[in-house]
């Protein structure tokens, strides 16, 4: 099984044997996985109905779940990792949200894209209005990413929540690395994986 | 009655009957010394006997729960919308066994069964029967048809208490336990419905303290009313509007008493029905048997402890316009089963038909309920 390259740099981060919880785990590509090649322990919350016929036909154990709801359900500390790939901007509350997700998890592994990408600085500069991209691909009246924030902000809010940033990737729309990119991520990156510990 | 039977049916079955002499201690004390289970099967058992399913049947269910008993049927069983060969519950793979409880009036022995040491029906000495004996004598019914553990034991409604219980009792006995509209035990309005019913039923003026039929006759007028409540809480508001509106089944209103909406009639309808179909006293038992529900009771209240036994895997299953066993009581046996560390999926199927939902042909149900069952058949190389 080939995981996409943005899960492949997830799944690097996640131990043998550890206990995940994937936030919004579509199709349960990254659980499914992790099941298989690293005896990892997990669910997966979603609300997309397809995805969770998909998540069960994978054998990954998947709850219906809004997580604009929170993880109230979830004991502290129950799970030594808590995952979520694209779904930081879209939540009602990101800041309350990610204090919950270091809670449940030992360590936070979070994706976004970032609002900070030259391109996107260039499409609002340029044109007057809200940036549409491959990884944005919707109108400023239906998009679901009604928090949309760069990795300078994302790292403020870490900071203001003392939180430690254990590990960043930041890559562009293919999940790719670039030496460009590494030197200036937060003009040149467009999706940011971030690994963080309280 | 069907022209013919369709492809994806089980077609006409037969019911079969298992004798059972060895005593069954049952939870109120009492013994069963000797009784009788009816039952019917679907598809065939595997040579490993890996392949068997245990249907288990919600308040007034019974053992007919897919196919025709013969060509003049009007309908097929009660959940033929999910059992077999090419549906949800796949006959060409697994082998379906359901049964008539203990306490129930369709073959298996229960209140209106002859009692063999009076020769007149049990009536009200019939014992008041469990949720854990019903799970004992489904055991009993496995040992007798050579199944160790079976592939799945799935139940809808009280079916899904006698399935949640089964991952409690016999762990090692089953593999994967699906749980679809049910509650980890009855919530106060719950059990307040109930009363209402069978307080319907024991001041029915026929009931003679429960021994209606060794006066021949029956407490219909109280099933019936007992009946037409139940009935009411099966369905959500929107889909009884959607049935019946405010549709009147006279020419103009009446200015009286009897049914003049098509909803009133309909309700008398289905109470007339179940009142000379169903039997009073097991009615009775049904009922108490949900009130008494409850698993958590023995581990303090601690669902997830009481859970912690299970082996098997779960898929829960609720529907969002059920009131009588909303979401929320699914999603109680859900955050128990994640807290006892079980491997658990979970879907809250959108459908406006409330409680009855479950009986019904959802697609989003089917497809859920379907990936799952073809996970287990991957999972035992069926």
């Amino acid at each position: 099984m080939t995981l996409r390259s943005d899960l492949n740099i997830i799944q690097g981060w996640i131990s043998p044997e550890s206990q995940v919880l994937d936030l919004g785990c579509g199709q349960g590509e990254l659980l499914a996985f992790l099941q298989q090649h690293k005896t990892c322990r997990g669910y997966g919350l979603e609300i997309n109905p397809d995805s969770i016929v998909s998540c069960i036909e994978k054998g990954v154990s998947v709850i219906e779940h809004d997580l604009n709801d929170g993880l109230a359900d979830f004991k502290d500390q129950s799970v030594d990792t808590v995952v979520m790939t694209q779904a930081l901007q879209a939540v009602r509350r990101p800041d309350v949200l990610l204090e919950d997700m270091l809670r449940v998890g030992n360590e936070a592994i979070i994706t976004f894209p970032n609002f900070g990408y030259w391109r996107t600085r260039w499409y609002l500069l340029g044109k007057g209005k809200m940036p549409m991209s491959k990884t944005l691909p919707y109108n400023w009246y239906d998009t679901p990413n009604i928090h949309m924030c760069t990795f300078a902000d994302f790292e403020a809010l870490c900071r203001e929540k003392g939180l430690t940033i254990l590990n960043r990737t930041v890559v562009d729309s293919n999940h790719q690395e670039h030496w460009s990119i590494k030197m200036w991520p937060n003009l040149l990156g467009e999706i940011a994986i971030y690994r963080v510990s309280r | 009655m069907p022209q013919q039977i369709p492809a994806d049916s089980v077609g006409i079955v037969t019911p079969q009957v298992a004798r059972f002499d060895e005593p069954l201690l049952l939870r109120c004390g009492k013994t069963l010394d000797q009784y009788e289970l009816v039952y019917e099967t679907y598809g065939q058992l595997n040579a490993d006997k890996s392949n068997a399913v245990l249907i288990c049947h919600a308040l007034s269910g019974d053992h007919h729960a897919a196919g025709y008993h013969s060509m003049e049927d009007k309908k097929p069983g009660w959940w033929d919308a999910c059992i077999g060969p090419g549906k949800v519950i796949d006959t060409n793979q697994f082998f379906v066994v359901c049964l008539n409880n203990l306490g129930g009036c369709s073959g298996s022995t229960g209140p209106i069964s002859i009692n063999p040491e009076t020769g007149k029906a049990y009536a009200s000495d019939f014992p008041v029967v469990r949720v854990w004996d019903w799970v004992n004598s489904q055991a009993r019914l496995a040992d007798y048809l050579g199944i160790e553990t079976f592939a799945a034991v799935i139940g809808g409604s009280l079916g899904g208490m006698q399935a949640l219980r089964w991952s409690i009792q016999f762990p090692e006995r089953l593999k994967h336990c699906v749980v679809i509209a049910s509650a980890p035990k009855l919530s106060a309005q719950n059990i307040a419905f109930n009363e209402v019913a069978r307080s319907a039923i024991m001041k029915d003026p026929d009931f003679h303290d429960g021994y209606y039929l060794h006066h021949g006759v029956i407490p219909k007028s109280g099933l019936m009313q007992a009946r037409m409540l139940a009935h009411l809480t099966y369905l959500s508001d929107d889909a009884m509007g959607e049935k019946f509106g405010r549709e009147l089944k006279t020419d103009g209103i009446q200015y009286g008493f009897n049914p003049e909406f098509e909803v009133e009639s309909y309700l008398h309808y289905q109470g007339e029905k179940f009142s000379t179909s169903f039997d009073a006293n097991t009615y009775l038992l049904m009922t108490r048997a949900l009130d008494y529900f409850d698993p958590a009771q023995y581990t303090d209240n601690d669902l997830s402890q009481c859970l912690s036994t299970a082996q098997c895997k779960f898929l829960v299953m609720s529907f969002t316009t059920d009131w009588r066993f909303s979401p929320e009581r699914s999603e109680e046996i859900v955050d128990a089963l994640v807290d006892a560390d079980k491997d658990v999926s979970y879907a809250r199927i959108e459908s406006e038909k409330g409680h009855d939902a479950f009986l019904i042909p959802i697609p989003r149900y089917l497809a859920t309920f379907g990936a799952y069952m073809k996970r287990v058949a991957k999972e035992l190389a069926l």
